[in-house]
């Protein structure tokens, strides 16, 4: 169990490290590069916790495909540093004010939160015994099997999202060229080359 | 004092063990590789009628060994307006991340670091991590080219990180384990075939197209393309930095090798049921598919940007996550008879 200790110390340590350092770094592409650290931590977590499916999910999720979005995105904007430097003394007093007041509320949230009696009896009564499945299958168990018609149901919420966000964003300009990829697979020689037997002196 | 026993006495000789597997396995694959990348370069030689590395050892065999020293030694050029850490950080990340992988990678019946439950999906992630090295690199130079070449790279291995995930899926269905010594094991029967090549072979082309564009091979290697970008992300990089980046692409490529050989190729297992499984069988089989890595650089053209983004999302895509459909329903209704479905063996 010592190392299991000895590891959550190191984990937490780092994760709450490099989550001051993303507020903190000046540069947000090293916030980005931060908060991939953040992430990682966080799934050391989970491995501690013994849920390993969780963990490698989040890496893959977050650190291998959201993270890198952000990276790319923060990566081509135009930052003036000097105005960042200058700037933050502007910002420190509203901004901790903000911070204090969801301080306090979490705080006052979690001092009221009270938990109810059937809770761990209904959260036990879906989980499968630790002994005889792994977690992954587990959380499939539960995800696809007991709450299908649930899981459907955010699938086409996510489904009309996606296809909202396309609407909104595409337009099809009239005047851009296309590659119209199978007229280019299907042009062959016997199209595209004539032969000419040129006469000298005559040209075509 | 209890602490100190603890760990000292308890765990240390785990730790020891764990320690000297994970040296053996790294200095192994590092050693191979330097043979690997020797083969390589002499493989496209003799595609192009050239001979190839030959001045160093007997037939050139020391060659690899010579370029190391030689970017050992090198001096290491660093921009002036480059972000030093993130500069130097990015190799490591791309040559890290290429060593942890074979942790999960069973050469053997239990010869394995470290026998994950979600072993595949632990491939998956460091896969999904390698972008980071090519990106970091790109922006840290400071640089117009390399910067060029990150962004490329970072769209590309994206989008066909999304195809090799469902071909995957389509292998754990048949599994119906994330181990990998478990699909190994579920491929045990008939020899060469019951491995999953013949269920499942559509998607062994699929997957071995979109692992040239996953570790950016030619015809796939735009990131670094030379007529275009000069050499991509690497433009502003030397010496030892140089290297790493080096080392952790071919590293990815022998990966996704062994990815192949144990997804689709039975890993250990012998191809006829009168020979014996063993180890002989997963190394020939994955210098099989680093000689076809190999040949495809050195015989196919160049893709065009445009054209590589087309086959990820409009070709690949699609017909994987058809396959996925496909595979499910094999498995869910039993169709060909336990053909796709393995449960009882693997899982």
């Amino acid at each position: 169990m010592i190392i299991a200790t000895l590891a959550f110390y190191m984990f937490s340590a780092v994760a709450v490290v490099a989550g001051l350092m993303v507020v903190l770094s000046r540069n947000p592409v090293h916030a980005v590069l931060w908060l991939i650290l953040t992430f990682f931590s966080a799934a050391g977590l989970f491995v501690i916790l013994g849920a390993e499916f969780v963990a490698m999910l989040l890496v893959i999720v977050y650190v291998g495909a959201v993270a890198v979005l952000f990276l790319f995105v923060v990566m081509m904007l135009d930052v003036d540093f000097t105005e960042l430097k200058s700037g933050m003394s502007k910002y420190v007093r509203i901004g901790s004010l903000i911070g204090l007041v969801i301080l306090v509320e979490i705080l006052i949230a979690t001092s009221a939160w009270v938990v109810a009696d059937s809770a761990p009896d209904m959260r036990a009564a879906i989980t499968p015994a630790l002994e005889d499945t792994q977690n992954t299958e587990a959380i499939g168990q539960i995800l696809y099997t007991q709450y299908v018609y649930l899981f459907q149901a955010s699938g086409l919420i996510l489904l009309v999202a996606m296809i909202g966000a396309i609407v909104l964003t595409m337009s099809h300009r009239k005047d851009v060229k296309r590659q119209d990829i199978v007229a280019q697979i299907y042009r062959d020689a016997d199209k595209a080359v004539e032969m000419i037997d040129v006469k000298p002196g005559q040209g075509l | 004092m209890e602490f100190m026993t603890d760990v000292f006495g308890f765990y240390f000789g785990t730790f020891l063990v764990i320690l000297g597997q994970s040296l053996l396995v790294i200095v192994l694959v590092l050693v191979a590789l330097a043979f690997l990348m020797y083969a390589d370069r002499k493989i496209w030689a003799a595609v192009q009628m050239r001979k190839g590395p030959n001045m160093v050892g007997v037939f050139g065999l020391l060659q690899s060994f010579a370029d190391f020293i030689k970017y050992i030694v090198k001096e290491v050029v660093v921009p002036a307006g480059a972000d030093k850490p993130v500069f130097f950080l990015a190799p490591m990340v791309t040559f890290i991340l290429a060593v942890v992988a074979w942790a999960v990678i069973p050469f053997n019946d239990g010869w394995v670091v470290s026998n994950l439950n979600v072993g595949i999906l632990y491939l998956f992630a460091i896969g999904s991590l390698e972008v980071y090295g090519v990106i970091m690199g790109g922006w840290a130079s400071n640089s117009k080219y390399p910067f060029l070449g990150s962004l490329r790279s970072a769209a590309q291995m994206i989008s066909y990180e999304v195809s090799i995930g469902f071909i995957i899926v389509g292998v754990l269905i048949s599994t119906g384990s994330l181990n990998l010594s478990a699909i190994v094991n579920a491929q045990a029967g008939y020899g060469a075939l019951s491995w999953y090549w013949l269920p499942h072979l559509p998607m062994v082309v699929l997957f071995f197209v979109s692992a040239l564009a996953e570790t950016n091979r030619p015809p796939f290697d735009l990131p670094e393309a030379e007529a275009e970008l000069v050499a991509g992300y690497q433009v502003e990089y030397s010496a030892t930095p140089f290297l790493l980046f080096m080392i952790g692409e071919l590293m990815a490529v022998v990966l996704m090798s062994a990815l192949l050989t144990i997804l689709f190729f039975g890993g250990w297992l012998s191809p006829v049921s009168w020979l014996p499984d063993g180890i002989w069988w997963f190394i020939l089989k994955v210098l099989f598919w680093f000689f076809m890595f190999a040949m495809a650089k050195a015989l196919v053209p160049r893709y065009r940007y445009d054209q590589l983004m087309r086959l990820g999302w409009k070709v690949f895509l699609p017909m994987s996550l058809g396959w996925v459909v496909f595979v499910a329903s094999a498995a869910q209704f039993e169709w060909f008879g336990g053909f796709y479905v393995r449960w009882a063996v693997g899982g």
